[in-house]
């Protein structure tokens, strides 16, 4: 009798602890939910005076002035987006060449070595890229490359406008091009974990057949793995789109709209990295914030894509086979 | 079928059925288990053997989508039955593997770590508890040095027997065997034979193997099972020398399976 | 005509060169970088950035204030972070099979995993600074644990999934409640590769300073009141770099060098350390 009372309260603290330790771990999970709306919540309680202000017109004036109190998102909103769209134009080619080195044409001995090294780039602090990006790469822009673009590019029709200006080092093509540097290895490192992931009987057995290398991986390796290539292309783009320290030094951190990536300009997060300590007065935070707002909307709705995506393409895959 | 015939019967199993979702893994399954004896339930992969040795300890509780209805009663206690508490009723019920399976901790802890469960024992009767036990499944002798190495460290043979060790440590009334041997070589397999006719002593074994000479070696009864079905039940010797079914003797001279 | 042969031989070492020049092309930045870094970083490192506090401009001066300040925050924010992590990551592993939490939890983790680390600053800022009317360490700490939490999450759900679930069966059979199973089976055996997380979630905040920007400041002097302004080397080196004295320009390098080995250092000390237990298993 005593045994099993005493067993019965030891299977009674055992549903308790259960329960607990459910609940503890049911909570913490709650509470990345409650994160993502306490962040959205005060972000957008904090944007609220803004909001009021100045509306939709937020989104399209070109207006930003601390002085006469007057404020329009769309230099830092098209700065973030051109920065990120140069960068992963430039990014995209060249990661996928080096994952298909990694993977494919590296010498073995090499493949590890060289593997580990992108990887450990990836993880190198963005204010790096930035300070160098000041300091180094800028002024040799300044006098080399900008020049050039200047009297072979700017002289072309349509595209010509867009790489004429005064050679000043920083810009929007600048951000742009260290956004690229930073990304590559991210990327990079994404798509050769992907690539590895190919059976190896699949590759060979389109060797088999007579594929040259380029053939096997355009048409067996590349087709197997496209979603984790464009799950890995949206993560950087995700990257790219809120990085603040390797645009911030190199952007010029101007609020003025020109067609020109030669010429200063500005992103959101350098914006707000530049001006928000120093903003006095509600509504000059509150326009910051609204930025904030903006920026964390464009990557919510990007990566929700990827993963949307991603989704879809699982299922026809699993659909296909 | 003869299974009214086990005087004893330790489990009784009555009208059993599984679903996997809405998958039909087992029709209407009835049998006794002898108590302190071995049966083996074999038949092909698919059959059902391992689904039917799950639900003794509910093991399918673990995935959704998952139930069994029936009875299968164990000391007059319906283990199908909700309010039956599912720790207590795997405290008494032990079962091993097709790999092994050791914790991440000590060879100690790892036998430790089931009694603790559901005895306080002082640092004497616990190192004696695990001396027993590892004696019990022929591995004292193996391991009484290093009982502070990870039970990772083991060969195949020596994890899978410390799993047993681990099992009847608690001293359950029922020990479940799942193809405990189909991972491991000739002589780890041998050794784990010859264990289980010495644990019948005192366990009631179910073991769920694909070899049919296997259960012929162990086994005192034998249930053949395909596509969910039980198709025979019986002592081992009249399964293999002299099966009532056709199916039983295809299966059993391999003309299937 | 050519022959579609000799047309394909040529595409492919077209390809081939190609990638080949991209790899050299990445290579041959991130090279000039770190040489550049190691160039301006290497002179400025002196044992006075290591004893010294940050300096007004225009005299010498060390970084002791700004290490420190980092490692406190760094510190506090991985002791908030990673026992939340854990756990969510525990019940989107182990408890999350049914319900509509566990999705939902895994998809907006992977948003706050690629969330813009300024935007995180600015809520805590909105919540905390605002609040206590003033920046501080603390405001710091909470900005670099929320970004510490979901790469916990990640790595934890992602280790425990690599368990075999005959650990969980066998634990299971023994009559352990689930509490027990996970604390002593299936955590234990994903041990390594949730600290190899844990490792790279500091090595991830350690670098960070958009967040810090508006929640923790700066501060010239030594302090080690969390409720103050805190110096951290991220925003030293910001501040720094972006001004016009040289003297703190190259502190900038020192303090960029320090960042970039420790954080190299956290990532290869992670991988060997997973590598070890990898192949112990």
């Amino acid at each position: 009798m005593n045994t099993s009372f005493l067993q019965e309260a030891r299977l009674k603290r055992q549903i308790w602890l259960d329960m607990l330790f459910r609940g503890m771990t049911r909570l913490s999970a709650f509470g990345v939910l409650a994160l993502l709306v306490a962040i959205l919540g005060s972000l957008i309680i904090g944007s609220m005076p803004a909001i009021n202000a100045f509306g939709f017109n937020f989104l399209t004036s070109a207006q930003w002035d601390p002085v006469t109190d007057e404020y329009g998102a769309l230099v830092p909103i098209i700065g973030t987006l051109v920065t990120s769209a140069i960068a992963l134009v430039i990014a995209i080619p060249v990661s996928f060449g080096i994952a298909i080195f990694l993977t494919e044409l590296s010498p073995r001995v090499l493949r590890r070595p060289l593997g580990i090294a992108v990887e450990l780039l990836a993880g190198i602090p963005s204010i790096i890229y930035g300070m160098w990006g000041l300091f180094v790469f800028a002024p040799l822009f300044a006098d080399h490359v900008e020049p050039w673009l200047n009297d072979h590019i700017g002289v072309l029709p349509y595209i010509g406008p867009f790489f004429s200006g005064p050679p000043m080092g920083i810009g929007i093509l600048t951000a742009g091009i260290i956004l690229a540097i930073m990304v590559i290895p991210f990327i990079a490192s994404v798509m050769r974990d992907v690539f590895e992931v190919v059976p190896a009987l699949l590759k060979e057995s389109a060797y088999g057949l007579g594929a040259t290398t380029w053939e096997v991986v355009w048409k067996v390796v590349l087709p197997y793995t496209r979603i984790g290539v464009v799950g890995g292309i949206m993560l950087g783009l995700g990257r790219a789109l809120g990085e603040t320290m390797a645009v911030t030094f190199v952007i010029g951190n101007a609020h003025e709209l020109s067609e020109s990536l030669l010429m200063p300009g500005n992103s959101i997060s350098s914006a707000l990295a530049n001006e928000f300590t120093e903003a006095v007065g509600e509504l000059y935070t509150s326009a910051l914030i609204e930025l904030g707002l903006i920026l964390f909307f464009i990557t919510f709705v990007v990566l929700s894509l990827a993963r949307f995506m991603l989704y879809k393409l699982g299922q026809r895959e699993g659909q296909s086979t | 079928m003869n299974a009214e015939n086990i005087a004893n019967p330790k489990v009784v199993v009555k009208d059993l059925n599984f679903y996997y979702g809405n998958y039909r893994a087992l029709n209407n399954i009835n049998m006794n288990i002898a108590e302190k004896m071995v049966t083996a339930f074999i038949g092909p992969s698919g059959c059902g053997k391992s689904t039917l040795l799950r639900t003794f300890n509910r093991m399918y509780q673990l995935y959704p989508k998952q139930k069994a209805t029936g009875q299968i009663i164990l000391d007059g206690a319906n283990i199908l039955d909700p309010k039956q508490d599912l720790n207590m009723l795997r405290a008494k019920i032990g079962m091993v593997f097709q790999k092994p399976t050791p914790f991440p901790m000590s060879i100690y802890d790892n036998i430790a770590f089931g009694v603790k469960l559901y005895e306080t024992l002082g640092k004497n009767d616990m190192d004696e508890r695990v001396e027993w036990a590892l004696k019990k499944a022929a591995l004292w002798t193996e391991v009484k040095d290093k009982l502070k190495q990870s039970g990772t460290g083991l060969s195949g043979g020596q994890q899978q027997r410390l799993c047993i060790a681990r099992a009847i440590a608690v001293k359950p009334q029922v020990l479940l065997l799942d193809e405990p041997t189909s991972a491991l070589d000739p002589i780890s397999t041998a050794h784990i034979e010859k264990l289980i006719d010495e644990l019948k002593e005192d366990f009631t074994i179910v073991i769920v193997t694909h070899n049919m000479q296997q259960a012929a070696r162990v086994s005192d009864y034998t249930a053949y099972m395909y596509l969910g079905d039980l198709i025979e039940f019986g002592d081992t010797s009249t399964v293999f020398t002299n099966p009532k079914r056709k199916e039983t003797e295809d299966y059993i001279t391999g003309r299937f399976g | 005509m050519m022959n579609l042969y000799t047309r394909r031989r040529i595409i492919n070492v077209i390809g081939l060169v190609v990638s080949m020049l991209a790899m050299l092309f990445g290579l041959f930045w991130l090279c000039w970088i770190l040489f550049t870094l190691l160039d301006h970083g290497l002179p400025a490192l002196t044992m006075s950035v290591f004893s010294e506090m940050t300096p007004p401009p225009g005299s010498n001066g060390g970084l002791l204030n700004a290490i420190a300040g980092s490692l406190m925050m760094s510190l506090i924010g991985t002791l908030i972070g990673t026992p939340i992590g854990i756990l969510a990551g525990t019940y989107l592993a182990e408890f999350g099979q049914r319900g509509w939490l566990a999705p939902i939890t895994r998809f907006i983790n992977d948003i706050l995993l690629s969330a813009p680390s300024i935007v995180i600053g600015l809520f805590v800022y909105e919540v905390y600074v605002v609040h206590v009317k003033h920046f501080s360490g603390w405001a710091g700490a909470l900005a670099l644990a929320i970004i510490v939490i979901p790469i916990v999450i990640r790595t934890t759900e992602n280790m425990l999934r690599l368990v075999p679930n005959t650990l969980r069966e066998a634990a299971a059979a023994l009559g352990a409640p689930q509490w027990k199973i996970v604390n002593f089976v299936t955590l234990r055996a994903a041990r390594a590769g949730i600290i190899t997380g844990v490792m790279l979630a500091i090595a991830r905040i350690s670098g960070e300073t958009a967040p810090l920007l508006f929640t923790s400041l700066n501060n010239q002097f030594w302090s080690s009141d969390m409720d103050q302004p805190l110096a951290n080397l991220p925003v030293v080196i910001f501040q720094f770099a972006m001004s016009p004295y040289e003297d703190w320009q190259n502190l900038a390098w020192a303090g960029a060098l320090l960042i970039t080995l420790s954080v190299l250092t956290l990532n290869i000390l992670a991988r060997v350390l997973f590598r070890q237990s990898a192949t112990t298993h």
